[in-house]
């Protein structure tokens, strides 16, 4: 366990060295500040909670923009380190292979959480110093905004050290990683509705659209965020889905924690045949 | 004494490649043991099955009579200090912290890596970002890591690679030092003229086979090649020579004041009285045993010969 911690303290460390915690830190935080300054404007002063507002702006944000840091965060895990010529020195460490894959997970998982709390943090700060008020206003659903985003990341982050330990050229992985969010996050969703358009809601059953929105990670947090509280339904238009989706919160956080330890068991296993 | 590294007919496959077959030796502590190959001939193969990294397709390998890539295969890396062919670290870091990450790696005190880079002499470097440093700085880094935790046994792919005249003197002091202490090391080199005399035994390696493992003396005596008797003569008196030796030795080189002859080491003594009574006209004589060079050389073309 300990040489997994030393190695996430220097994947952390690395990712403060070379600017990686401090641009996705104010990438979120700008994106965020300016949902949340901008946000008012579309809607008026309606008397909804504007923490709530903003949550569901944050969420939308984060489908697209986490899974695509989380994902080029770990794609260079081990077959970047295998390319420049340090994986051969760490692996002749007293280290297992689970050690590395997990070490190097929690290192970039730490980049994440610290990028999210800080930067959707800042716009929760703008918000209590604009609204002058800070009790009140919708906190949980804060709280679980940054709760599942963390997860969310997890399981981009397992699927991007998954291809990193299976790839042999950075190139590959690379190009991996940018085809799976592409296919998770964009085409999956517009897959989906055209069918729904299509089918005219006689294709898919309420039942089979539940398993397909479950089996997909992003569409998974979308309706942990998006339909969880009931202001959140309400304002962000999910209220068809919300209500003909019955799944419950346990699924859905069962979703995303499978996509996490799957893609990191197959990862173990994967560089444990891997012969550097 | 129990052998630090145990090797036993040990072959590694990759695929239909045979990269290494029925390779066996043993290095006991206290003892330098050199790999002599060309490249490609097997040897990086063979530290990484010592490391445990790869599985030998058949064979053992023990490492302090363990399975390096069993299960207790942490622990047995845990005794192992190693250095790989042209080694590379993170360039962002400074000396101070990649050090200080390695020792945590092997459950050292950070600090205990400070030591190392002095002795080293990388001591004025300690706080520059790596990739500032010179090929030669970095191969001391390697150096200095691999000695971290006071391993049992160094493996040391291409040590001086990068290091100028001096340094070499250096880490080969450095290296009288730790097998003094016990340390077992194995490592490989180019420099056949430069390891001769530095190591206890070395390990010939050809085309993924051991041609040979041995002391110097023993090697010599066992690939018994000629040798080679170098005899300066006042000028144009060498037919004299030739006629005391003739039968007795090869002719390699003929000039009016010189001859370079090859003989057995058996006839050798013979030989040199010989010429030896032949008085005035010998001005100086000069034998020479064969080095690890030509005997690495003459066992590859033996292989050859056996092979087609």
């Amino acid at each position: 366990m300990n040489g997994a911690l030393v190695i996430a303290g220097q994947e952390l460390r690395a990712g403060l060295r070379n600017r990686w915690v401090l641009a996705t830190t104010l990438l979120l935080g700008v994106l965020a500040l300016s949902l949340t300054l901008l946000g008012s404007t579309p809607t008026g002063e309606l008397g909804a909670d504007p923490l709530a507002i903003v949550v569901v702006s944050l969420a939308s944000l984060t489908i697209f923009l986490l899974p695509l840091i989380a994902l080029l965060l770990s794609f260079d895990a081990v077959v970047g380190e295998a390319e420049r010529g340090t994986l051969l020195l760490l692996l002749a460490y007293p280290l297992a292979r689970w050690q590395v894959v997990l070490g190097k997970f929690t290192g970039h998982l730490a980049i994440l959480l610290v990028a999210t709390a800080f930067g959707y943090g800042a716009a929760g700060l703008a918000l209590v110093i604009k609204d002058g008020r800070a009790a009140g206003l919708d906190w949980q659903a804060f709280g679980g905004l940054i709760g599942s985003a963390t997860l969310l990341g997890a399981a981009f982050l397992a699927l991007g050290m998954l291809v990193s330990v299976l790839v042999r050229e950075r190139a590959t992985a690379a190009g991996l990683a940018v085809g799976i969010w592409f296919a998770l996050v964009l085409v999956y969703d517009a897959a989906l509705l055209g069918v729904l358009v299509a089918g005219q809601n006689r294709l898919l059953s309420a039942d089979l659209l539940d398993a397909l929105l479950l089996i997909n990670p992003a569409d998974a947090f979308r309706l942990l965020n998006l339909t969880s509280a009931e202001s959140a339904r309400a304002l962000s238009g999910m209220v068809g889905l919300g209500q003909t989706g019955r799944l419950p919160l346990w699924a859905l956080l069962a979703s995303l924690l499978g996509w996490t330890l799957l893609p990191l068991c197959l990862a173990v296993a994967a560089l444990g045949r891997r012969e550097p | 004494m129990t052998a630090i590294v145990a090797i036993d007919a040990v072959a590694k496959r990759y695929g239909k490649v045979e990269a290494l077959r029925d390779v066996g030796f043993e290095l006991e502590a206290g003892k330098v043991m050199a790999l002599v190959g060309h490249n490609g001939a097997g040897k990086t193969t063979l530290m990484k099955l010592m490391l445990g990294l790869i599985v030998p397709s058949a064979g053992s390998v023990r490492i302090l009579g363990q399975d390096p890539a069993g299960r207790r295969g942490a622990a047995v890396r845990r005794a192992i200090g190693f250095l790989p062919e042209s080694v590379a670290f993170p360039g962002a870091m400074s000396g101070r912290e990649i050090m200080a990450f390695y020792c945590r790696l092997k459950g050292e005190a950070p600090a205990a890596g400070n030591a190392l880079l002095e002795r080293v002499g990388l001591g004025e470097a300690i706080d520059r970002r790596v990739s500032t440093y010179s090929k030669g700085m970095r191969q001391r880094l390697g150096l200095a890591q691999a000695m971290i935790g006071r391993p049992r046994l160094l493996l040391l792919d291409e040590p001086t690679t990068g290091l100028d005249p001096a340094l070499r003197q250096e880490f080969y002091a450095m290296l009288d030092t730790l097998r003094a202490d016990g340390v077992a090391i194995l490592l490989s080199s180019h420099a056949l003229a430069e390891i001769e005399t530095k190591a206890d035994a070395f390990a010939l390696i050809g085309r993924g086979r051991l041609l040979a493992c041995d002391d110097l003396p023993a090697l010599q005596h066992s690939v018994a090649l000629a040798l080679r008797i170098t005899v300066r003569v006042t000028p144009c008196t060498t037919g004299r020579v030739l006629e005391a030796v003739s039968g007795r030795a090869e002719i390699e080189a003929r000039a009016p004041d010189r001859l370079l002859l090859l003989c057995d080491a058996a006839a050798k003594v013979d030989l040199l009285g010989r010429i030896a009574q032949l008085g005035d006209i010998v001005r100086d004589i000069e034998t020479e045993r064969p080095n690890l060079d030509a005997i690495y050389r003459a066992l590859l073309a033996r292989q050859q010969e056996a092979l087609s």
